[in-house]
């Protein structure tokens, strides 16, 4: 008995596998992510393992970025716009014990972004993969939620559901009532929910010289989005797609194009905004913008600092 | 036959009760597990079972983890049929969870709160890596954490009070004319069920089932979108008011993990749109199951929002009659217990339709 203890506890303190998966799960998962590139928007079924963290944290994101990623890559990880959200942590740790490979903060230093809510605010490139962690890849799935027939309608392209649900929100509200997996079209075939990035971001989803990956490892879905693709939202002409807007800009930085976080700031209530890509605000806030708020100010917990690595 | 068979079903019982005994104490060259050993090592077991056993007690709850080899729903069935035992000698005024000894404090609604985010003891940012090193004994110095300069504030106010200011989220107001909690322990159910009675069938209800149906309506067999507005654990103080004095007197303190969901509300003809609100309260550590409380919790608001009632998480009455994990599991297991005479019956008749629809089955045999 103490014996096989030993045994296990050796076995324990061997190295994982590069990026921990193994070779051929690896492999099986970079199979659907070419499929995926080949049909834009589909939604291609994998083999999704389980991960040493819990599904809905990432499981779908961490093993697509596991099958991609090399000896050579630097990677970012975000978590709602912000580097240093213990979620981001926690996957970056995971990477840099199981891979090895160098992680940065930097949108323009990474060769691969695991994301969680957001598209960075810097433009990607080309080279670039941004991996977004998808939690519910079926963008039918509130209006039907059988996935058997979600899957008949995706092949027979019967997307009048989704239209009618967006007339509905603009017969009751006046204008379409989602702020976050704003539904599109990609490459003109597929329906796709580009994961709960505000619909903000959405523009930054068409035409990205960057390569796109979409894992959801709960739902066992893969899907993507190549270079130059098109991705339209789902509007009508006399209802155009638009973004959110702030009156605000970045109380930290003084940007006014970037996606702003509402901060409570004490108990009274009052509030300040701060653009939610922390790289973003920093970057600036060393290139000397100031915000109204960006100096002499004590930052809270988790806001931006603008200290650099 | 029959005195046989009684004599024999004793003789079995026995021996049944004997071979419990010995399964339960394994190996007897491994030492036995003692009760306070369980009671501090599997704390979230123990949690659990005081959670679905509804009895705030420890060593108890280890105490029956230690007896039903550390099956919940079993341990839980023992609590709860001692629980039945005890008289109830007061009712608490209800805790002040604004008060409390915070040991854990997230919400996912604000980037920042007054009182700070405190992530506590979770496993949520542990890489599930088995860790085969406590295959040996773990140096209690190793395992200290490092505590704080300073101790938390002992009034943190409720993570989303400041937007709740703007009528941005429902008000908690009491139900009208109600002086007195209904006890789901002590009278049937009663349909359509008060708020009252659903969160005391959903914090007794059964963990895994209760985050089942949580996680329906998240997936889509629902209408959930919530956020955790505020999910905490920690210490509150139990106060009752004895008649004799007329004044709250504590009574020790106790641990709860509460949640409170909010979801996005569109607003009906009557009332504007807003954060509607779900909530989950459970002892000890829980807090998957104050979350799926939570979720179920709102989902079961449905018709007092106008909302369309067509799944099951929306569905009080079968929520409500499903959620017992001793009902479930006594129901289910029943089915070991004899049933020669129904059976029998339900033998004859099948034989008898058989008859009248196809001819006797022998003929058709031959037949073909």
């Amino acid at each position: 008995m103490i014996d096989a203890h030993e045994n296990a506890a050796k076995r324990g303190r061997q190295a994982y596998n590069f990026a921990y998966l193994d070779e051929q799960s690896k492999r099986m998962i970079r199979r659907c992510i070419l499929k995926a590139m080949a049909v834009p928007g589909l939604q291609v079924p994998f083999g999704s393992r389980e991960m040493p963290l819990a599904y809905g944290w990432g499981t779908g994101g961490i093993q697509v970025t596991a099958s991609v990623i090399g000896p050579n890559d630097t990677l970012k990880v975000i978590d709602q716009g912000a580097d240093d959200a213990t979620n981001a942590v926690s996957i970056r740790r995971f990477f840099k014990r199981v891979a090895g490979i160098e992680t940065t903060e930097k949108t323009d230093a990474a060769t691969i972004i695991q994301t969680r809510h957001r598209v960075p605010e810097t433009p990607l490139r080309e080279g670039q993969v941004i991996v977004y962690q998808v939690p519910s890849p079926e963008p039918l799935r509130s209006l039907e939620p059988r996935e058997s027939e979600t899957r008949k309608m995706h092949a027979y392209a019967e997307y009048g559901l989704m239209s009618v649900q967006l007339y509905e929100d603009i017969a009751r509200f006046g204008h379409i009532a989602t702020a976050h997996s704003y539904p599109v079209m990609t490459h003109g075939r597929y329906l796709m929910s580009p994961s709960p990035i505000p619909k903000f971001d959405n523009p930054k989803i068409a035409n990205s010289p960057a390569i796109q990956l979409y894992g959801a490892g709960r739902e066992k879905r893969i899907y993507a989005v190549p270079p130059y693709t098109r991705v339209q939202n789902l509007d009508f002409e006399d209802h155009p797609f638009r973004v959110q807007k702030w009156r605000h800009c970045c109380s930290l930085c003084g940007a006014s194009d970037s996606y702003l976080d509402e901060i409570v700031v004490n108990d009274s209530g009052q509030r300040m905004f701060v653009c939610s890509d922390t790289d973003y605000c920093a970057t600036r806030r060393d290139q000397g913008h100031v915000g109204p708020e960006g100096e002499g100010r004590a930052p809270f917990g988790s806001l931006p600092n603008s200290k650099t690595e | 036959m029959a005195y046989v068979a009684v004599k024999g079903g004793e003789q079995a019982i026995l021996n049944s009760h004997r071979l419990i005994a010995e399964d339960r104490r394994g190996d007897p060259e491994v030492p036995e597990l003692t009760v306070s050993q369980i009671a501090e090592q599997l704390g979230l077991a123990v949690d659990r079972v005081m959670c679905e056993g509804s009895v705030y007690d420890r060593e108890l709850a280890a105490l029956a983890l230690k007896q039903a080899q550390g099956d919940a729903v079993e341990a839980i069935f023992l609590l709860r049929a001692f629980r039945t035992t005890l008289p109830r000698f007061a009712v608490s005024n209800a805790i002040e969870t604004d008060r409390m000894a915070i040991q854990r404090r997230i919400s996912a609604t604000f980037k920042d709160v007054p009182g700070g985010q405190v992530l506590g003891s979770t496993y949520e940012y542990t890489h599930r890596l088995l860790d085969f090193d406590l295959l040996d004994n773990a140096d209690a110095e190793v395992t200290r954490a490092e505590l704080a300069a300073t101790p938390l504030d002992a009034n943190c106010p409720r993570a989303f009070d400041s937007i709740s200011d703007e009528g941005l989220i429902e008000a908690e107001v009491p139900a009208p004319g109600k002086a007195s909690v209904f006890d789901l322990t002590r009278e049937p159910l009663a349909l359509p069920a008060g708020r009252d009675q659903r969160l005391q069938n959903l914090a007794r209800g059964d963990e895994g089932f209760v985050v089942g149906l949580a996680y329906s309506a998240l997936r889509g067999y629902g209408a959930a979108h919530p956020y955790v507005g505020e999910t905490r654990v920690g210490d509150v103080a139990i106060e009752v008011v004895p008649e004799e004095l007329g004044f709250p007197v504590s009574i020790g303190d106790i641990t709860v993990t509460e949640c409170q969901m909010l979801d996005l509300f569109a607003g009906s003809d009557d009332e504007p749109a807003r954060f509607t609100r779900g909530y989950g309260l459970s002892f000890g550590k829980s807090e998957r199951k104050a979350m799926g409380m939570a979720i179920v919790d709102r989902s079961l608001r449905s018709r007092e929002y106008g909302e369309d009632v067509k799944y099951p998480a929306q569905d009080e009455e079968f929520v409500l009659s499903h959620t017992d994990n001793l009902e479930a599991a006594g129901f289910v297991s029943h089915l070991t217990l004899p049933h020669y005479v129904d059976f029998q019956g339900d033998l004859q008749f099948i034989r008898q339709l058989r008859e009248e629809q196809v001819g006797s089955p022998s003929t058709k045999e031959a037949a073909e």
